[in-house]
């Protein structure tokens, strides 16, 4: 399976599926659960990382949310940029269908 | 943790027993290095003997001597481990046994029924289950495809029983 | 086709309401995800990339119309409108929610479907041949005893916790077309000197991270004693197969490290016993009664040619090149077998939308006795067409994205859902084929070129069949990017066999030239009447290795 993060990686941010929808979703910087990428809070830093991620769990027992992970981004110009091809096409949806996934309803 | 047997919840009669430990009074299940380095004495009890079977460890191990023994234990190590399912298959249709067939390690409630199919006739179940949910678990399916370890008639023959 | 009896619909229903309650325990919390889980994937509920997804079985890859139009109500009303049909003959719906699933299977179970056992470590799928039952030179309709062992493994109490995934195939001709050289047990069926139907099993053939091809274990077991035989199989495996490491876990393996004369053994020790207790010997009623739903139709008495046919060849050219690709002989004279492509050029290989379904449907109750089949290679089969009115179903097929002329050909390929989907993938695949698929676009091309089976697969669980494809390409993740490497020379059928790597693997940009200069060399180096698996049966990988890869 693709790496979600390279060893070292600089910036870092957590998500997961929800339970119920199974849809993919961001954890935030006021703890909610998003569906675009750039609402998601950026941690930097291993330490940091982790943090975020401990702050997914409790979510993952209250049913929420599942399969919570952290994974590598970039903060760029346009906003933020997954760095594998992987977590790029989990945010958009299927490159072979733009009508469909949060490529379409976020606009 | 609770014991299941034939429906019922019941106090266990046996003590399971671990290799070096003394035996207590009473029945007691050990496990198959313990039956096979002792199986002299412990016979010579007069006590109802039990053997605890693990994952890797078949039946035919012990086919000769379940006539001597009331309880064969299975083990799941992980649910997801289903050897002891064809062990319980051979200890009734193949060596015939009669004796107490006991579910235990990872026993799960959406596995009770095809327990019961493959002819455990005893489950040690967790903690939080009840008789009401037992008997949802246990009767999930009225009926099966397959013939059973517990004596059950299969869907197939069934359906031609009716006339 | 089978129908359900009261058992049989009993089972089902008892199985949603099953599955309702531990939804419904998992949405309270009462279950934990981690117990959960295997719950959900024995009813063919996958967490993917960006949803669920619901595996629906088709057994042996058979529907009736009745239950085509749920398929296609059910994508608009709980999906995105459109489904995707799998190499085992099933269809995947990529975006399901979880409160909805019951609801979901209840609708399943309303035309006699469900998604039992479409995942998890338990018997899968039967898959068998899309021509069952009109092919010439078939023994026996496959789907009978398809049919018959879906019953035995539905709920199977010992065997639901396998050490790995279970797949069963069966074929009951000379040709192919299940194969059943690359499943857990694949079956053949035979007659004997005596004309008594049988079956040869093979055992241990597998695709994924350790491609291998099934072992025949016997040579002809009796009608009356295959239950107990397959029993024998699936008692020594549960007993002994792996469970240390998820990768050495499948029954090839443990064939693969006791061998096939060991394993032989165990299973005949095993197979005398059963069988010597008889429990599993079906009574001679229930065979009949299961036969009879695959007896023969009620065939009109037509010439072997029909007029119309041929006069609609002469003047409809389209309608000419499908003919000409799509249709397959059948065995009663005046009739056809209809491929229909799911490979639209262009296209994701294998996805139909519910409208398309829906169109599908009615063809089917029009000209083709309301049944279709669902083909491991993604397409959809139409077997009981009259050849008069082929060309009135061409115009509704083409006039609805499902009339392209390219069954057998290079553009027909077999691609798995991938990256886009999957959460298993490292590469995406379906971009891969559609790009192949428009540059060989043009007809003429495609059939100066031939038969040429491309499948691609997103990682190495194969599930595109890469390693059986005359070309195969596996995606794989070389630190972030994706990369393309390639087999030739893979076969299905019964020739089956395992392509051979051809060099380093190639870029998203370099791939579609490389299969490119595959076919080019075989062009130039093919002998009168080879398909390009016969080249290079012939002259095997060196020529081809020279033309990819002489500038690198």
């Amino acid at each position: 399976m693709a790496q979600h993060s390279r060893k070292g990686a600089q910036f870092q941010a957590v998500t997961a599926s929800l339970l119920v929808e199974g849809l993919v979703v961001y954890l935030t910087r006021d703890n909610r659960w998003s569906e675009s990428l750039q609402d998601a809070e950026v941690a930097e830093g291993k330490e940091a990382g982790e943090a975020l991620l401990a702050r997914a769990q409790p979510f993952v027992a209250n049913n929420v949310v599942i399969d919570t992970y952290l994974f590598e981004v970039e903060p760029g110009e346009k906003g933020l940029v997954a760095s594998s091809v992987r977590e790029q096409i989990r945010q958009a949806g299927p490159t072979v269908r733009l009508d469909l996934g949060k490529q379409a309803e976020l606009g | 943790m609770p014991l299941i047997k034939k429906g019922e919840f019941i106090t266990d009669s046996f003590t399971t027993v671990a290799d070096e430990a003394a035996l207590p009074e009473g029945g007691v299940i050990v496990s198959l290095e313990r039956w096979q380095a002792e199986r002299d004495t412990l016979t010579a009890r007069n006590t109802p003997l039990g053997v605890r079977l693990k994952s890797g460890q078949e039946p035919a191990l012990i086919a000769d001597d379940l006539d001597k023994l009331a309880v064969v234990a299975l083990e799941f190590p992980v649910y997801r481990n289903g050897r002891a399912y064809s062990y319980a298959r051979l200890l009734r249709d193949r060596y015939g046994y009669k004796g107490e067939v006991r579910a235990v390690g990872a026993v799960l409630r959406d596995q009770f029924q095809y327990m019961l199919r493959v002819g455990f006739d005893a489950l040690e179940v967790a903690d939080n289950i009840t008789p009401a949910i037992y008997k949802a678990c246990a009767g999930s399916f009225t009926h099966a495809y397959q013939p059973g370890g517990d004596g059950s008639v299969s869907v197939f023959t069934l359906r031609h029983k009716r006339g | 086709m089978y129908r359900y009896d009261e058992f049989d619909h009993q089972l089902v229903n008892e199985r949603v309401a099953q599955f309702r309650d531990q939804v419904s325990r998992r949405l309270t919390g009462e279950l934990s995800e981690d117990e959960f889980k295997p719950l959900r994937l024995m009813n063919g509920l996958y967490l993917q990339l960006h949803a669920y997804m619901l595996r629906v079985a088709i057994p042996y890859g058979t529907l009736s119309s009745r239950q085509l139009h749920k398929l296609a109500e059910i994508g608009r009303t709980y999906d995105k409108g459109y489904g995707h049909f799998t190499t085992r003959q099933n269809l995947q719906y990529n975006w399901p929610k979880l409160k909805d699933v019951p609801d979901l299977l209840a609708e399943l179970a309303s035309v006699e479907m469900h998604a039992i056992q479409t995942s998890g470590n338990c018997i899968r799928n039967v898959t068998s041949d899309q021509y069952a039952g009109v092919a010439a030179d078939e023994i026996e309709d496959p789907r009978i005893v398809s049919e018959i062992i879906r019953q035995w493994s539905t709920f199977h109490p010992e065997f639901s916790y396998l050490p790995r995934k279970f797949k069963i195939a069966v074929c009951a001709t000379p040709d192919d077309r299940a194969a059943i050289r690359v499943h857990d047990i694949g079956i053949q069926v035979v007659r004997n000197d005596a004309g008594e139907i049988g079956y040869e099993i093979y055992v241990g053939g597998g695709l994924g991270r350790t491609p291998m091809i099934g072992k025949k274990l016997i040579d002809f077991v009796p009608k009356v004693d295959l239950l107990a035989y397959l029993e024998s199989v699936m008692r020594v495996y549960n007993m002994h197969g792996r469970r240390d490491n998820m990768y050495k876990s499948r029954i090839k393996i443990l064939v693969h490290e006791i061998g096939a004369e060991d394993m032989r053994r165990q299973v005949d020790a095993e197979f005398a016993e059963v069988r010597k207790a008889g429990h599993l010997v079906l009574p001679v009623e229930e065979i009949a009664r299961i036969e009879s739903y695959f007896a023969a139709p009620a065939y009109e008495t037509l010439p072997a040619v029909s007029p119309e046919f041929e006069a609609a060849k002469a003047a409809d050219k389209g309608f000419a090149d499908w003919a000409r690709a799509n249709l397959a002989a059948h065995r009663v004279p005046g009739y056809a077998i209809v491929n229909i492509s799911l490979k639209p050029i262009g296209g994701t290989p294998g996805d139909c939308s519910s409208d398309q379904m829906d169109v599908v449907a009615d063809l089917a109750d029009m000209f083709s006795m309301g049944e279709i089949r669902v083909t491991h290679e993604q397409n959809l089969t139409l077997a009981y067409v009259r050849q008069k009115d082929l060309h009135a179903l061409y115009q509704a097929l083409e006039a609805n994205g499902l009339g392209t002329a390219n069954i057998g050909l290079i553009t027909d390929q077999i691609a798995c859902p991938g990256l886009d989907y999957c959460a298993l993938a490292n590469a995406r695949s379906i971009p891969i084929a559609q790009r192949i698929s428009e540059r060989f676009q043009d007809l003429e091309r495609q059939h100066h070129i031939g038969e040429l089976k491309i499948n691609t697969s997103g990682c190495i669980n194969a599930c595109g069949h890469h390693h059986v494809g005359h070309i195969g390409i596996l995606g794989v993740d070389k630190k972030g990017v994706e990369y393309y490497q390639v087999t030739i020379g893979g076969a299905a059928d019964q020739k089956t066999a395992v392509g051979d790597i051809v060099g380093p693997a190639f870029t998203e940009g370099e791939i579609v030239d490389a299969v490119e200069t595959i076919v080019e060399t075989y062009l130039d180096i093919r002998k009168d009447g080879e398909r390009f698996i016969d080249t290079y049966r012939r002259v095997g990988v060196e020529p081809f290795k020279e033309t990819l890869y002489a500038t690198h």
